[in-house]
């Protein structure tokens, strides 16, 4: 009984890894930008949404209307860094790492010095709250962030495959030079995914000071585990991201609730390395 | 008379007026400082204690200087962020004693911060004044090492709550403890006294940092029925570990719950959490409490709190920064009643005096720990949902242990909770 708990429990904490995940993927997997301040993001989401619900705003709400004003920044952001770096050479990789290394540190200021360090929180029906189904109770703010993962996956699942805009995007993954010789503008194709990644942040911001507390340093933790859902996913696939949140949730999960807990971060790692030895792709890679 | 001639003869007219119109302490106030070096979790996980407890020292150093300083000099504080990273502390403070040059010491904030630098401050047999640190000297054997906290060892910390468990008839604990150096102390010292105390431990674990769920863990609790749960857990798990007790819940078996919750003494959580605290016991310092009107300490907080504000920091201030005061309120009396800043002198001053602060009157022990420990326990009673001026008055932090701050009889978590 107890691992069927630890299952189900790992599942939505899995959803919830996906969900912070999924914009990573977009950036990193198909746009190849080593976008490190992804978590610093998600953070600046989940202190949105904490200053709309001061107003009295349920967080979630406050995270969908967040969405454009993430995208522009998003888009922002990329044209800053194509002129800055892409654009001038072949090095572009690393000096982009410091770049969003130092964008990371600098929303992490901005926030101590906008909200101070202490930890803040969220008030919302579902916090606090559970759902009992037969004898498993639910946290009902894990089912929120399950539910929300698995839509955020399905819409831009459908976005990319079936968009004009969604398939450039995969396109100038798979080949930049061609997408131009079609026309079309890699860059502005590749500001448009970026602001789409960014504007998941806004989202799944809101998912994060749902499940817990957040502070303006909480980016840091993150790196890792969004990193390794993208990488586990198999760089690029929406679908894969919810797989591989769910796979690590539920290492994390089942791990924890038995005789050696302080095992789950490694386990989880374990899984990625054992994965890319195998499958160096990645699970849904080609 | 050349430019130069003319600069000094100005200069010493200035100093015969200064010392005519009776400006000497102000002239105090130009000579060298005396430096006093740390570091501080300013950003990262103890950050929201770390920033309050700077603020404290601020006031302290404030105080100081307009009195005129220590020794007619002025007081500096030099102070850097350790990020709560206890692999920057060594590096920080070594920095502090070769380049920053600084008189005297006070350690980070914390145990795991503090463990690093104690092989350093005992090669270079340095007065240490420790902030926070649980057993940070239990190995090291430092004789200059004085820790401002008001529990002396691991044992001694989770006494009281044994004590409860026995009061309240419990046979069964599980613990919970977070995988770092004061929660594993913590959770150490509860191992040490089951046999004492008469409990047996049916579930003992240790989860990783940064764990973000708890609801499998409270399951395997629960499903093993212990009277008592002892948790030893940092800020953000804390307040996911109380989330996750009211979802999932522990057990009607559970009779005590808590014990060394880090981050349920802060006003951030103590907001947020809310009604989701009542009926937990956990440790504290202090709490506005009849029995811990220690003289100086309500005004303390009073100024305390009107200088948060300003610094967007903890509005409450009833964790660390009292007792941060507290060392600069030891480290003048030292210093001005040795008229030295020689660390021998001062550890000797330490060692043979009662020290008078506004967190009551302090006199170290053998291994620098407070000679007679003084952890509380309170219970969260009656709390109420985003109210945080419910904790400025008393009944709602209930001191159930040790007996003799007592304002209240423990009641059982599972006759709180029904």
């Amino acid at each position: 009984m107890l691992l069927v708990d630890a299952v189900i429990a790992g599942v939505l904490l899995g959803c919830f890894y996906a969900a912070v995940s999924v914009g990573l993927s977009i950036a990193f997997g198909l746009l190849d930008v080593p976008h490190i301040a992804h978590p610093a993001f998600l953070v600046l989401g989940a202190y949105g949404a904490y200053l709309l619900g001061e107003q009295g705003m349920d967080p979630l709400l406050a995270g969908t209307l967040l969405t454009p004003i993430f995208f522009v920044l998003g888009m922002a952001v990329y044209r800053f860094y194509y002129v800055a770096f892409e654009a001038r050479g072949s090095d572009a990789g690393l000096r982009g790492l410091a770049f969003f290394f130092g964008l990371a540190f600098i929303v992490e200021v901005a926030l101590i010095l906008t909200f101070g360090v202490d930890q803040r929180m969220v008030e919302a029906s579902y916090i606090g709250d559970s759902v009992s189904l037969g004898i498993v109770r639910l946290p009902t703010r894990m089912l929120v962030a399950f539910g929300v993962a698995v839509l955020l996956t399905i819409v831009l699942s459908l976005y990319l495959s079936f968009t004009f805009t969604g398939r450039a995007v995969k396109a100038v993954a798979q080949d930049e030079t061609a997408l131009a010789l079609m026309g079309a503008d890699p860059v502005r194709v590749k500001q448009w995914g970026f602001g789409i990644a960014t504007a998941t942040c806004a989202l799944a911001g809101a998912l994060m000071i749902i499940i817990g507390p957040v502070e303006p340093g909480l980016g840091r933790l993150y790196i890792g585990r969004t990193f390794c859902v993208a990488v586990l996913a198999g760089l690029g696939s929406m679908p894969g991201t919810l797989a591989a949140g769910i796979i690590l949730g539920v290492a994390e999960s089942v791990v924890l609730s038995s005789v050696g807990a302080s095992w789950a971060s490694a386990v989880a790692f374990g899984i990625l390395l054992i994965v890319l030895a195998v499958r160096p792709a990645g699970l849904f890679g080609r | 008379m050349s430019g130069i001639q003319k600069d000094v003869a100005r200069g010493i007219g200035a100093l015969a007026f200064a010392l005519a119109f009776g400006a000497a302490p102000a002239l105090a106030q130009t000579k060298e400082p005396i430096r006093i070096g740390l570091s501080m979790a300013q950003t990262g996980p103890l950050s929201g204690a770390g920033k309050s407890g700077l603020v404290a020292l601020q006031i302290w150093r404030d105080d100081v200087n307009a009195g005129g300083g220590l020794l007619g000099r002025p007081v500096e504080l030099v102070v850097y962020d350790d990020q709560t990273n206890p692999a920057l502390t060594p590096g920080i403070y070594t920095k502090l004693l070769d380049v920053d040059k600084v008189d005297l010491l006070i350690a980070p904030y914390g145990t795991n911060p503090t463990a690093p630098v104690m092989p350093l401050v005992k090669q270079r047999d340095l007065l240490l004044m420790g902030n926070f640190a649980l057993d940070a000297n239990a190995q090291i054997k430092h004789d200059k090492y004085f820790n401002n906290q008001p529990w002396s060892s691991a044992k001694d910390a989770v006494g009281p709550f044994l004590g409860l468990s026995t009061k309240l008839g419990a046979k069964t604990i599980a613990i919970l403890a977070a995988d770092a150096e004061f929660a594993q102390n913590l959770a150490g010292g509860v191992r040490q006294g089951l046999k004492e105390y008469g409990l047996r431990a049916v579930y003992d674990q240790n989860y990783p940092p940064n764990t973000i769920d708890f609801s499998s863990m409270l399951r395997a609790i629960r499903a093993q029925g212990p009277d008592v749960v002892f948790v030893a857990s940092y800020p953000s798990d804390s307040a996911a570990i109380i989330r996750a007790l009211r979802e999932i819940g522990v057990g009607d078996s559970v009779k005590l719950f808590g014990g060394g919750m880090v981050g349920l003494q802060y006003a951030s959580h103590l907001e947020a959490l809310g009604s989701m605290l009542n009926g937990v016991v956990n440790y504290h310092v202090w709490a506005p409490e009849k029995t811990l009107d220690f003289p100086g300490m309500r005004e303390f907080v009073a100024r305390y709190q009107a200088r948060a504000k300003e610094a967007n920091v903890d509005p409450l201030g009833f964790y660390l920064p009292p007792y941060d005061y507290a060392i600069g309120e030891m480290l003048a009396q030292a210093v001005t009643a040795t008229k030295s800043l020689d660390h021998k002198v001062l550890a000797k001053y330490f060692r043979e005096h009662e020290l008078s602060t506004i967190v009551g009157s302090i006199r170290f022990g053998p291994t620098g720990e407070w000679a007679r420990p003084r952890m509380i326990y309170v219970q969260f009673r009656d709390i109420a949902n985003k109210n945080l001026d419910q904790f400025r008055s008393p009944g709602k932090q209930v001191i159930v242990a040790p007996d003799v701050f007592k304002t209240g009889e423990v009641v059982p978590f599972n006759q709180l909770r029904r």
